[in-house]
């Protein structure tokens, strides 16, 4: 039972990255092949730091998700706040549907909803073209949302309601109150809600394909566009990039976990 | 009602709660507005009269394939929804024993599985994806290797296989990591406690483990066939033809801008998928707080 679980735990991380490790490896192939190596270059990298679009597009989703990740996280923490006040009643049923739709609905319905609405507010603004970086903006930040508010809501929940109170009998202001005892108690999870929103943007494409204009080219739209004719090596270029950037992350991220282990265990 | 449940109510509803309001505006502006945008369109033609002109294009519009006369939407949506079951029911048989061995395994070995299953997630799916379509093409690596072991060369790419096998790859960490988080937190004593009374390891799995872990396992099916049901890329890079799936067709309409009919079918897609979660949450409702009371 062991070796065979052992087995199967193997086949399974071999599928889970034979594909990657084929981008990784032909990434460095002189030739276009990807199925022949014929030889060692870096042609494929210096390319894909002269392709001026693609580097445009980097940048441009690096400044949409932050600006999500921002908006998203500071909407989402104060909706959750007022959420927990809430008691049973419709406007809490309301808001937990609502927080709901963006989860469960596919990501094509989101994005084509959103399209049709800014579409038909830019006809009735008469201008041809509304989507542009606000439109996307505005999208990221809607599908952003639930992400931060499902992780910050437990937390408050979690947290003793009397706390505040004290705060606030103490002479605290409702205001000073909030940052002073609740923000601290629920920082974990605001901090993990920004990290999601933060992926989730970088990595959206459905939607940003539906609502972002010809003007402002994500990544993954770019990417996208590039794969509807055939494809250079720069791709899996960046595919390797990214990849050693999420292992350096990834490490980085455990090594100081397990560091405060060890201070906790003092 | 109580007086004192009232003066607790009234404290609670009475007291505006400004932090309430933009998320309040928010949701109510680009969740629920936009929704019935789809519905509008759905509804109405390029001068935005009223017609149902859309819908039933839907449900009879023919096509010719292969000699014979089909439906060509509801041929779609019937694809889609097979290759998304298919999809779904293999991604839990690779899946669950993974979550299982993550789950049970010392606390590095899984920490260390855990960054590996979610090293892919991380990475575009659009070029992983595509990975796929250079693996499985007629001359790609898979049929040189199986050349290498004599084995005749596969045709793959544009089949149904090679579509099942891209959702499968793609989705495959959303089945994984919600039966992983319900397993982690499981007592394990159980499990003790009926080997104890005389179960045998199907028995265990059978009785203990897998009824702990249905939370999960819902919501791993739920996260891996809407998306599997509404893709449009891996079916644009690994099947064949046109318009494959219902993501497809959408996206299709939505190039050649045809607005109102790509609407109908997001309104159609949008119908079945709320009645199918309907379905769901009752039986998860039944399946795990019904059983848990008897």
């Amino acid at each position: 039972m062991k070796t065979a679980s052992r087995i199967f735990t193997v086949i399974f991380f071999i599928f889970l990255f034979a594909p990657i490790a084929i981008l990784l490896i032909f990434s460095f192939n002189t030739t276009k092949s990807l199925s022949v190596f014929s030889g060692f270059s870096f042609k494929w990298y210096s390319e894909l730091f002269n392709d001026a679009q693609t580097l445009i597009s980097v940048k441009n989703t690096l400044i949409l998700a932050t600006l999500a990740m921002l908006i998203s996280t500071v909407m989402g923490t104060a909706a959750s706040v007022g959420i927990v006040k809430l008691r049973r009643s419709w406007y809490r049923r309301y808001m937990d549907t609502v927080t709901d739709i963006p989860m469960t609905n596919p990501d094509i319905i989101t994005g084509i909803s959103l399209m049709l609405m800014f579409v038909f507010a830019g006809r009735i603004f008469g201008r041809n073209t509304s989507l542009d970086f606000g439109t996307l903006l505005i999208a990221h930040i809607t599908f952003c949302l639930p992400y931060v508010i499902l992780q910050v809501l437990p937390k408050l929940q979690q947290m003793d309601a009397a706390l505040p109170e004290a705060a606030q009998d103490l002479g605290c202001t409702p205001l000073r109150a909030f940052f002073k005892v609740t923000l601290p108690e629920i920082s974990p999870g605001i901090i993990t809600g920004a990290i999601m929103a933060f992926t989730m943007s970088l990595d959206d494409f459905v939607i940003s394909y539906f609502t972002s204009g010809n003007g402002f080219q994500t990544l993954p739209v770019r990417i996208y566009n590039m794969t509807k004719k055939t494809v250079t090596p720069k791709m899996y270029a960046l595919a390797t990039i990214t990849f050693f950037v999420i292992l350096a992350l990834l490490i980085f991220t455990n090594l100081s976990d397990n560091n405060k282990d060890g201070g906790k265990r003092r | 009602m109580k007086p004192v449940e009232r003066g607790r109510r009234n404290r609670h509803a009475g007291s505006f709660r400004i932090e309430l309001l933009p998320y309040s505006l928010w949701s109510l502006l680009f969740i629920v507005v936009p929704l019935f945008f789809v519905a509008y369109y759905a509804f109405t033609n390029n001068s935005f009269g009223f017609t149902t002109e859309n819908i039933t294009k839907f449900f009879t519009a023919t096509s010719q394939v292969d000699g014979a006369e089909v439906h060509t939407y509801l041929l779609i949506f019937a694809r889609s929804l097979k290759l998304a079951v298919i999809s779904t029911v293999i991604c839990f048989i690779l899946g669950y024993p993974i979550a299982y061995i993550m789950a049970t395994a010392g606390e590095k070995a899984q920490k260390i599985m855990l960054v590996l299953i979610m090293i892919p997630m991380w990475m575009n799916f659009l070029i992983r994806t595509y990975a796929w379509m250079t693996i499985l093409q007629d001359t790609g690596i898979l049929n040189s290797l199986l050349g290498f072991i004599g084995l005749g060369p596969l045709h793959i790419i544009g089949t149904e296989t090679a579509v099942i096998i891209g959702m499968v790859y793609d989705y495959l960490p959303y089945m994984v990591l919600p039966v992983y988080s319900i397993m982690a937190k499981m007592d394990y004593k159980l499990i003790e406690a009926a080997r104890d009374l005389g179960c045998n390891n199907f028995a265990v799995l059978k009785r203990v483990i897998f009824p702990l872990s249905l939370p999960g396992v819902l919501s791993g099916i739920t996260m891996v066939l809407i998306p599997s049901i509404s893709t449009f890329y891996i079916s644009q890079k690994l099947g064949s033809g046109k318009f494959f799936l219902i993501g497809d067709a959408i996206e299709g309409q939505f190039v050649a801008n045809n607005l109102h009919f790509a609407a109908a079918i997001a309104f159609i897609l949008m119908i079945v998928l709320l009645i199918c979660m309907a379905i769901m949450k009752h039986f998860t409702n039944k399946a795990v707080y019904g059983g848990g009371r008897k």
